[in-house]
């Protein structure tokens, strides 16, 4: 984009005067991306069931967890404290699930000619990922909130001040930025929305029931319990989780990242972004260009 | 000094010959296979390139390098004087792309597809409503402008795809098989819409694996196979390239088939007796032979069906260049065109 763009310079010669043309304008990267993110928000509009995966799929969660199996998890000593403890750990799951959103949108476009179609345009070929992630983010975002009315229903509440909360909310969408870079890698790897569904529930499923989600760490055998402590998720769910004040204290002998989940949390976003980013940007190059 | 020295050259070039297209030498290999081998061709100004081949050819590869969606391994292109490689930016403000299949976006509706591809390019709303009332109207989708383009028909799909290309009215046009699934009735109506935009001064460059299309649009055809040029020329030079014309006289009644095919050695001396077709096909020279057989049978009591000069057909002349026919499904494809 570093030619200036007016419609006179669109002609090559004088033979070309006769074909008016439009005032073609130079845009932003951001404007762009807004386009693309406003027609991604027009395609919910249309099919309000692609919110299913934020509405009624987590709101089930709530309700399986926090009635069907509260009563045989013992969290702080009651049901209402399991309902509590749980919120945090379904709405990790929800995030998380932003890769999946990503990604099918993605393989979509890509495999309907439209990512095509756009980058035959003068526009940044990035706002095609750009809008992609931004529409992901609110659709995910969307998913956060019916989740906090959800919770607020079955007796869940924040406990902590207002900027802990805002905290919690902030590593929620941080951890869906790391998300959406494994959203873009998947999405331009598979050759199919249902190869990509088949993929992401195979994988998805038990990476966000094998952390401190659903229940607590402390009763998994040894192994298990070390690999969930782990678990980069288990990090953000038990942060938000003490930043919400929702939170049973860890035990001492809870692995390292658990001590200090916000930290880790933020450690774990930049590292899986950094990782993941420029394996994503390469193989979306590499399946679009050929 | 090195962009001012690219753009110089793209405008002397294009000034010079007049090309709105050019490739040159371009080669897109994927790994081991050879795509696109050694290509070049040129495409003057206002005219109509038709980039006939069978799938699998390299024809959609072909395009993908001229519209900057791919890099050729070697060799390059230039649209309306720009260099694929140098100034991608530039062609990409100066053409448009229709791809194989209709790339419009299914959940939103005609207006709102037309509305996305025009902000893109950086025209402004107001601008933008005016092109989508303009477009809709001129391709009969006006009706039907609000709709969301799942319940379109497929010829509708593709008018709209069409229209959306024309958004920001690029000089030059790249479709690539324009009206492949289509019923004859779109693709006529099809063929008409760009022979107007012909007409106004665009520059086309198509591909096809219809012969019938490549005839009826094409100023000039490239013939493409295996990712090689094979031919090229006018549709009447690769015609004539390719065998004379033939006489054909079609009787009404077999009885008179070699009462007529006697009369005719007179006139043309080699000749094919076809009976179940009650048809005598000879070897001509041209016009003059027909009106020497049209006076002959006209004293002869014979009655005629048909009698006429035919050229060979493009389908002919693909046949003789390849050795294939180019429709023909049983066609090797082992190169197939990576869409």
């Amino acid at each position: 984009m570093s030619t200036p763009t007016t419609s006179a310079q669109q002609g090559t010669g004088r033979r070309d005067a006769h074909i008016e043309r439009p005032e073609i304008r130079r845009t932003s990267l951001l404007r762009q991306s807004l386009v693309i993110t406003r027609r991604n928000l027009i395609h919910i509009r249309r099919m309000p069931e692609m919110l299913l995966d934020v509405t009624i799929q987590p709101v089930m969660f709530v309700l399986l967890f926090a009635f069907v199996f509260g009563g045989s998890i013992a969290v702080g000593g009651s049901p209402a404290g399991y309902r509590e403890w749980l919120m945090a750990g379904i709405m990790g799951q929800t995030i998380a699930f932003a890769s999946f959103i990503v990604a099918v949108g993605l393989t979509a476009d890509i495999d309907k000619g439209i990512v095509d179609r756009l980058r035959s345009l003068p526009i940044n070929p990035a706002a095609v990922l750009v809008g992609r992630s931004i529409s992901s983010l609110l659709h995910s975002s969307i998913g956060v909130v019916i989740m906090s009315l959800t919770g607020l229903a079955v007796g869940w509440r924040i406990r902590e001040g207002v900027l802990d909360a805002m905290l919690a909310y902030a590593l929620l969408l941080s951890w869906g930025f790391a998300m959406i870079w494994v959203g873009i890698l998947v999405g331009s790897a598979m050759r199919s929305v249902e190869a990509v569904n088949g993929l992401m529930f195979a994988t998805m499923f038990p990476i966000t029931f094998l952390a401190d989600t659903f229940a607590p760490t402390e009763a998994m055998p040894g192994v298990l319990r070390t690999v969930a402590e782990w678990n980069p998720l288990s990090s953000l769910v038990q942060a938000v989780r003490e930043l919400w004040g929702n939170d049973v204290p860890v035990g001492p002998d809870a692995a390292l990242p658990l001590q200090h989940p916000v930290l880790s949390t933020l450690i774990w976003v930049a590292l899986i972004t950094a990782v993941t980013a420029p394996l994503a940007l390469r193989a979306f190059a590499r399946r679009t260009a050929d | 000094m090195f962009l001012i020295g690219i753009v110089t050259e793209g405008t002397v070039i294009g000034v010079a010959h007049d090309h709105a297209i050019e490739a040159e030498g371009l080669v897109k290999e994927f790994g081991e296979t050879l795509a696109v081998d050694d290509v070049s061709f040129a495409v003057p100004r206002g005219t109509v390139l038709g980039l006939l081949g069978p799938n699998g050819a390299g024809k959609t590869t072909t395009v993908r390098m001229m519209t900057t969606l791919t890099k050729p391994t070697r060799g390059t292109a230039r649209v309306a004087g720009h260099d694929v490689l140098a100034d991608p930016a530039a062609v990409r403000r100066s053409m448009g792309l229709t791809g194989q299949s209709a790339t419009v976006d299914e959940l939103l509706t005609g207006r709102e597809n037309i509305w996305l591809i025009g902000s893109l390019y950086g025209i402004d709303a107001r601008a933008v409503g005016r092109i989508a009332d303009d477009l809709l109207e001129r391709f009969s989708l006006a009706d039907a402008g609000d709709r969301i383009v799942k319940t379109y028909s497929g010829g509708m799909r593709r008018r709209l795809d069409l229209a959306v290309s024309l958004v920001a009215t690029p000089p030059v046009l790249f479709l690539d098989e324009p009206t492949t699934g289509l019923d004859p009735r779109s693709r006529l109506e099809l063929w008409d819409v760009l022979r107007e935009l012909v007409r106004e001064g665009t520059t086309l460059l198509l591909t096809t694996q219809y012969l019938e299309e490549a005839d009826h649009l094409a100023d000039n055809i490239v013939v493409i196979d295996h990712g090689r040029v094979i031919a090229e020329g006018t549709p009447i030079e690769l015609k004539d390239a390719s065998g004379r014309a033939a006489l054909v006289v079609t009787v009404s009644r077999s009885e008179d088939l070699q009462r007529a095919a006697d009369l005719m050695v007179s006139i043309v001396p080699d000749h094919h007796i076809d009976e179940s077709a009650r048809r005598i096909t000879a070897q001509g020279e041209g016009l003059a032979d027909v009106t020497r057989l049209a006076a002959a049978f006209e004293d002869s009591g014979i009655d005629l069906d048909d009698l006429g000069l035919q050229r060979p057909s493009l389908d002919d002349v693909f046949l003789h260049l390849t050795g294939h026919r180019a429709e023909d499904p049983s066609t090797p494809r082992d190169d197939e065109d990576v869409a």
